[in-house]
């Protein structure tokens, strides 16, 4: 018998404390699977936004730097600039990258630095009980919003990967999606690129990944598996929307 | 040994695996482990029908499934 | 012959940091520290260092936390308003045990303030500023000499300490012209096997201030609790300059201390005998030396251009039966020699007549 699947080298063997349902652990193995691919894990370092996604450093077998809300680009640009030889990503959820930190990751993006970033849309706050995110969708209730989110009263949701790819410094800029083998699939080769973009010194890699979050939805697994493909597919369209040569 | 290995004692069934198999090989049982949850379990007696695919260890969102495929002699 | 050269303060201070050593800036413009970023934008690149203008404070002070985690020595600047953008990235590095400097060229305000000199942030600096549990080692330069001389000390405390050092500085210190003595820090380097350079050989590493675990936090809280008082113990810093049988102590920091020794002199001249206290570190303060001179003096005035905040300071530190007066000058405005003559004079009348 040969072993046809098994898990990444990197990712540590624990048990995994997120919700059932949850993508992270499918996000942090798409990472982790990366990272042998390349053989990277020696001069790999993560940098951890705040949210479920801080508990990085539990999961991966890699150097990880935590950093206060929104501000991990700015961290990830600290860290690349002092070792320009290590492999940084940031690791960040929707509060984390596209509320508090937009400032961060478009200048971040803008000045080119050379660096990945890896964003866990989820449409709510997930550590915080479930608020209203900058990604939330119309009609979704949330604590923050419970007639459900009203775009004339609470503005509307960001695409932030369309956006991100405008900017000149953005070398790869990918939204993928982990609910169907099919989608899972594409957002593995999608993650693969991006560190390979960062490898070979192309400028800011970014894979915006459209996750589930079972509690926070008020919904079960499988459910939350189809909302993603009914409702949050359609509005937020899976690709690749930049990728330099 | 078997084709698809599930770490049961870690299992938080959530059924992605069970909506993953083509074949329907992986069913959510009615034994509660110590994270108290009903974990998933793959159908050992309908094992030939297991193409080891993968996919259900793809979708497990904890990775804890392993799947090892039968060589076939050249 | 050694080098003396004829620097501004803020220019003075930007070489100390390139003496020490340091070869990351990240910094965003504000008057009137802009001199630093400006110097450094050449300076920095010319020496193999890496300066970035970043988009806010806020981004700067997290640059600093990352290539401080990478195990580097590295710098920003700023004034008020920018500083207080700062606090939560300073807290973190605090909690998180990473060294930087971080200069303040305090302008005043509160809110947008002004542009001229104040002592307006002492409390800021040396009362935490951000959340938590921890404090900044606080220095206090006054003149040009000590811009580039407590600038490479600075980056020493930090690496020492694990915590970020903070350079107390004004908008007359940052513009004034002043001769400098440009010498070479003996030794540059501290090891940081704790630094983030990615897991070859050893084991993987955090940088984190997360404590979630019953009971982590506590003990974290007491370890950092532990580093201060040795910090105190160690490195307090101060300029004590007293006559026998002084009558009264003059205390003051900063830029304020050069004006307060100009009345000092003044006083001596006059036949008053003076005791001038200059704390250097703010944080720790120097509470051993103030009970001291305030024990044997009986009488102190501080003198401080904000309206009294390391006053407070200075009473915790008094000796009991000690008088602590304060004169207050804030907003910009500066207190003339003469007027800390009068003030002395005015308390020592008050004491005469009172017996």
């Amino acid at each position: 018998m040969k072993q046809v699947f098994k898990r990444p080298e990197t990712l540590i063997k624990t048990t995994n404390h997120f919700c059932p349902g949850c993508h992270h652990g499918t996000a942090h193995r798409l990472i982790a699977e990366a990272i042998d691919l390349f053989q990277i894990s020696d001069s790999t370092v993560g940098v951890a936004g705040v949210g479920c996604g801080v508990f990085l450093y539990d999961y991966l077998a890699l150097d990880v730097c935590e950093a206060p809300h929104g501000r991990a680009p700015a961290v990830a640009t600290g860290l690349k600039r002092v070792h320009p030889e290590n492999i940084v990503f940031t690791y960040q959820g929707d509060g984390d990258l596209a509320a508090i930190g937009m400032s961060e990751i478009i200048h971040t993006a803008n000045r080119g630095e050379n660096i990945t970033v890896i964003f866990i849309n989820n449409c709510v706050y997930g550590m915080t009980g479930g608020q209203m995110a900058p990604t939330t969708l119309s009609g979704q209730k949330t604590t923050t919003s419970p007639q459900g989110r009203d775009y004339a009263y609470d503005g509307y949701p960001i695409r932030m990967t369309e956006m991100l790819a405008a900017l000149d410094g953005v070398a790869f800029a990918a939204r993928v999606a982990v609910n169907k083998p099919a989608t899972l699939n594409k957002a593995g080769q999608a993650v693969n690129k991006a560190f390979e973009m960062q490898i070979n010194k192309m400028g800011l890699s970014f894979v915006e990944i459209l996750s589930a979050c079972p509690t926070n939805w008020g919904m079960t697994p499988s459910e939350s598996l189809r909302r993603i493909e009914a409702e949050m597919i359609p509005f937020y369209p899976l690709g690749i929307f930049k990728e330099k040569k | 040994m078997q084709k698809v290995i599930i770490d049961e004692a870690r299992c938080k069934a959530c059924g992605y695996c069970v909506s993953a198999c083509p074949k329907s090989l992986i069913e959510l049982g009615d034994s509660i482990n110590q994270l108290g949850y009903q974990p998933a379990f793959f159908l050992k007696e309908r094992e030939d029908e297991c193409t080891s695919c993968a996919l259900c260890a793809q979708m497990c969102p904890d990775v804890l499934i392993e799947v090892f495929k039968e060589e076939k002699n050249k | 012959m050694e080098d003396r050269v004829m620097l501004k303060g803020s220019v003075a201070l930007a070489e100390g940091a390139l003496a020490a050593g340091c070869r990351y800036y990240f910094g965003y413009p504000i008057t009137p520290q802009n001199d630093i970023p400006e110097y450094l934008s050449m300076h920095m690149r010319d020496r193999g260092g890496v300066f970035i203008q970043a988009e806010s404070e806020i981004a700067s002070i997290n640059m600093l936390l990352g290539a401080a985690a990478a195990g580097a020595r590295t710098m920003t600047s700023s004034s008020g308003p920018g500083i207080s953008l700062m606090q939560e990235g300073l807290s973190y590095m605090a909690g998180s045990e990473l060294p930087c400097v971080v200069v303040n060229i305090t302008r005043s305000g509160p809110g947008l303030g002004g542009i001229s000199a104040t002592q307006g942030d002492y409390n800021q600096a040396t009362c935490g500023g951000g959340h938590g549990d921890y404090s900044l080692i606080v220095l206090a330069p006054s003149s040009v000499q000590e811009m580039y001389d407590l600038a490479i000390k600075a980056f020493e405390l930090a690496d020492k300490y694990r915590n970020p050092a903070m350079i107390l500085g004004d908008a007359i210190l940052g513009q004034m012209k002043e001769p400098v003595l440009l010498v070479e820090p003996k030794s540059l380097s501290y090891e940081k096997p704790w630094a983030l350079t990615g897991a070859k050989g050893r084991k993987p590493q955090r940088v984190k201030s997360l404590y979630l675990q019953d009971g982590d936090m506590e003990v974290h809280n007491l370890k950092l609790a532990a580093k201060y008082r040795r910090l105190a113990e160690e490195d307090t810093m101060v300029e004590v300059d007293m006559d026998d049988g002084a009558e009264i102590a003059v205390v003051a920091f900063g830029s304020c201390a050069r004006i307060v020794i100009s009345a000092v002199d003044a006083a001596r001249e006059e036949g008053m005998r003076v005791a001038y206290v200059r704390p250097i570190t703010l944080f720790p303060f120097p509470s051993a030396a103030i009970r001291d001179v305030s024990s044997r003096v009986g009488k102190v005035l501080t003198v401080e251009m904000n309206t009294g905040q390391m006053v407070r300071d200075v009473r915790l530190a008094a000796a009991p039966g000690s008088e602590v007066h304060l004169l207050a000058k804030p907003g910009g405005a500066l207190p003339t020699p003469q007027l800390i003559l009068e003030e002395m004079k005015k308390l020592l009348r008050q004491g005469a007549e009172s017996k």
